[in-house]
């Protein structure tokens, strides 16, 4: 078992497209879950909030929040099922969005019963 | 064929000017998001999980094949090649750019389309029966007075900020085929002993959050009385309706607090309270919009059809489509033809840019040109020739659009769900699908008969779950999605609410408790009785104790 850490992240919409995106540790935004910066202290998400909010000012993203995930390895899984998806894209359309564009995240899609 | 006067297409085209300024507006950060989206929501733009969504009207439910084409090309063009067909008998498409919206506005708007109305608090575009002007049950076509309440309301200032949305349906038959008890004012017409035709008005049904059938204030009211009448119960709403709670501001929830009779008082005490103009000019308004729906120009023909006759008992598959998906027409010869969109293991409600485009063939050939959505998220052909029914079959066999199970089992409605939705809870289309395919077997399907199965993916009930005979409402259960099933709901005349069966399941669940609701029916049923029938004569026990006794 490799180490998991635990924490949030921040995600948006991207303004002019609305795709669903991550800030990354670089400040910028990235489709891909992965490279999501995670905020393990509540002062450093806090921080990240901040750059967000700034991001939405300049138009780049808008309706940022936090999200509850964890990296392990290397890849990034959000605690809520909804930001699965959002990082996937739909489960029964796994020919579409990111999943399709090798930007998905490493998880399955949840079975589709 | 229904179409725009040049009022409102001088109107439609200034308003996607509008747009298109106020979205570089936001791309430039002069508007704020919060300034922008009730501008962008005013023009069915919504922020959806992995995109945006535009929702496109299509007024009752009415294309023709030019305007279905070019749903197709803003599929291809602007989306990932499908659209979705809603309950509200609009258009959804799932992967739009804020910065392309506009140029598809304009595109729509070459075609006498919009997205307006379609969200906002405001009157949204009124629904009608998808049979309309071809139905054989039908006393008239209730398309001309949607269209009256439509200009009527549509930017009436007194109605632009509603304390909440507001839902309109009419149906001009006796069979309710556009759930006119669950929306905020629902107009059903009746004819009399005397041969009279009237109004029965009902008021404060609705589903969402606070799922009510509403009540009818009015039987019998003459035509030329409608529109004051109507304004009468706007004048009530707007002036008690609450406006601090957002769950607590639709109609629905007034008509309930101070009850029927009240309510009914103030409205007839409204409306007795000012003088009744004259009606002319509505009479007048309503002769011109009526030509817009005038009846297209029908052969005289048999009612038998040889070639039907013949093309049925050589091919089964045809004649067991036949005998599912067609809806009898007021025209001898004539047959409603219903394409259903939900195809073995598909996606309830989507079509393919392709199927929109052969869909629209087939209307120009075959039927007057015209489609409709059907709030079942089916397409509908309304006016076809018996003689052609085998061709349009074979040619929707070709493109995956023939499956035979209009009404049954396998058509099932279902909101988006999480796969898509913003406020989701739970997915929805994949539990449609795993009922669909246990149901797959079309002996079975065709022995369960009739039965409506509607699914949401939150309580916002889109999917009108409440209203299915079998309802599925997904939840979240600390992370986890889980399903709560209503039984014996109906938004036929005889409307009712579904009352929750028990404790709820798991995704992988629902398929084996649906199949086991459905066996206990079998079991029960007496000859030519449908599952609503059955459900209503003897309540929900026999039905608890197959799905929990068990366990
Ligand atoms: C995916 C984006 C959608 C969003 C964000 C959305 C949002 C909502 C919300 C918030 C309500 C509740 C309104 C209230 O409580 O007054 C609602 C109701 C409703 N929606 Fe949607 N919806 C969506 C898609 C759909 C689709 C795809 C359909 C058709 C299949 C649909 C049909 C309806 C209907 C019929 C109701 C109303 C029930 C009633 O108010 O009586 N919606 N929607
Ligand atoms: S019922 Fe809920 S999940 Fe389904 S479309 Fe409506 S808002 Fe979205």
């Amino acid at each position: 078992m490799s180490a998991v850490e635990k924490g949030q992240l921040i995600t948006a919409n991207r303004l002019r497209d609305g795709i669903a995106v991550f800030l990354t540790t670089s400040g910028n935004w990235s489709e891909s879950i992965d490279e999501a910066v995670l905020a393990v202290e509540p002062e450093a998400a806090a921080a990240l909030e901040q750059r967000a909010r700034e991001d939405e000012r300049k138009t780049i993203v808008t309706g940022s929040y936090l999200v509850d995930a964890e990296r392990r390895d290397g890849r990034v899984r959000a605690a809520h099922i909804r930001e699965r998806m959002r990082a996937l894209g739909p489960t029964v359309r796994t020919d579409l969005g990111k999943q399709a564009e090798g930007k998905g995240a490493f998880f399955a899609a949840p079975e589709g019963e | 064929m229904y179409r725009y006067d040049e009022f409102d297409n001088q109107f439609v085209r200034e308003r996607t000017r509008q747009f298109r300024d106020q979205a570089d507006r936001r791309l430039r950060g002069d508007l704020t998001e919060d300034e922008f989206r009730p501008l962008r929501l005013m023009n069915g733009l919504y922020l959806q999980l992995h995109a945006y969504m535009l929702r496109v009207a299509i007024p009752y439910g009415t294309l023709s094949s030019r305007q279905m084409r070019r749903l197709a090309l803003i599929a291809e063009r602007w989306d990932k090649g499908y659209g979705h067909f809603t309950t509200r008998q609009n258009i959804q498409f799932n992967w739009i750019k804020l910065e392309d919206t506009a140029d598809i506005l304009d595109a729509l708007a070459d075609v006498e389309m919009h997205a307006i109305q379609t969200s906002g608090n405001c009157i949204r575009n009124v629904t009608t029966d998808h049979w309309a002007g071809a139905a054989a049950d039908e006393i008239a076509d209730p398309r001309p007075v949607g269209e009256l309440l439509r200009q009527w309301s549509s930017l009436h200032p007194e109605f632009s900020y509603l304390p909440r949305k507001f839902k309109i349906a009419v149906t001009g038959a006796p069979n309710d085929r556009a759930a006119v008890k669950v929306h905020d004012i629902g107009l059903r017409l009746h004819r009399n002993e005397a041969g009279e035709t009237g109004w029965e008005v009902i008021v404060g049904g609705g589903l969402g959050r606070t799922p009510m059938v509403g009540v009818t204030v009015r039987g019998f009211l003459p035509q030329h009385e409608l529109i004051g009448y109507l304004e009468a119960i706007m004048r009530v709403y707007n002036l008690y309706g609450r406006r601090d709670n957002k769950y607590k501001a639709r109609i629905k929830i007034l008509v309930h607090e101070i009850g029927h009779d009240k309510f009914r008082e103030e409205v007839e005490a409204e409306y007795a309270s000012r003088p009744h103009p004259s009606t002319e000019v509505e009479e007048r308004e309503l002769k011109r919009i009526a030509a817009y729906f005038a009846p297209p120009a029908f052969e005289s023909l048999p009612r038998w059809s040889p070639a039907f006759e013949e093309a049925k008992l050589s091919h089964p598959a045809f004649a067991r489509w036949a005998k599912n998906n067609l809806g009898p027409h007021r025209v001898d010869g004539y047959a409603i033809v219903n394409i259903s969109l939900k195809p073995e293991g598909g996606i309830p409600g989507d079509a393919t840019a392709e199927q929109m485009r052969i869909m629209a063939d087939l209307a120009e050939r075959y039927s007057f040109d015209e489609l409709r959505v059907s709030h079942a998220q089916n397409i509908v052909l309304p006016h076809v020739r018996k003689g052609d029914l085998f061709a349009i079959w074979q040619a929707l066999e070709d493109t995956g659009l023939a499956a035979a199970n209009y009404g049954l089992a396998g058509d099932i409605i279902a909101c988006p769900g999480l796969d898509y939705c913003a406020l989701a809870t739970a997915r929805s289309i994949p539990i449609a699908q795993s009922i669909a395919r246990r149901f797959a077997n079309s002996a079975k399907q065709d022995e369960i008969g009739r039965i409506k199965i509607n699914i949401s993916g939150c309580i916002n009930a889109c999917g009108h779950h409440h209203v299915g005979h079998i309802g599925i409402l997904g939840l979240d259960k600390k992370g986890e999605e889980f399903y709560q099933i209503t039984l014996g709901g109906s938004s036929a005349e005889s409307a009712s609410i579904g009352t929750i069966l028990g404790p709820g399941f798991a995704g992988h669940e629902v398929a084996d408790a649906i199949e086991t609701i459905l066996d206990t029916y079998l079991k029960h049923r007496e000859p030519g009785e449908e599952f609503l029938g059955t459900y209503r004569r003897l309540g929900a026990k026999p039905f608890k104790e197959a799905l929990y006794a068990t366990a």
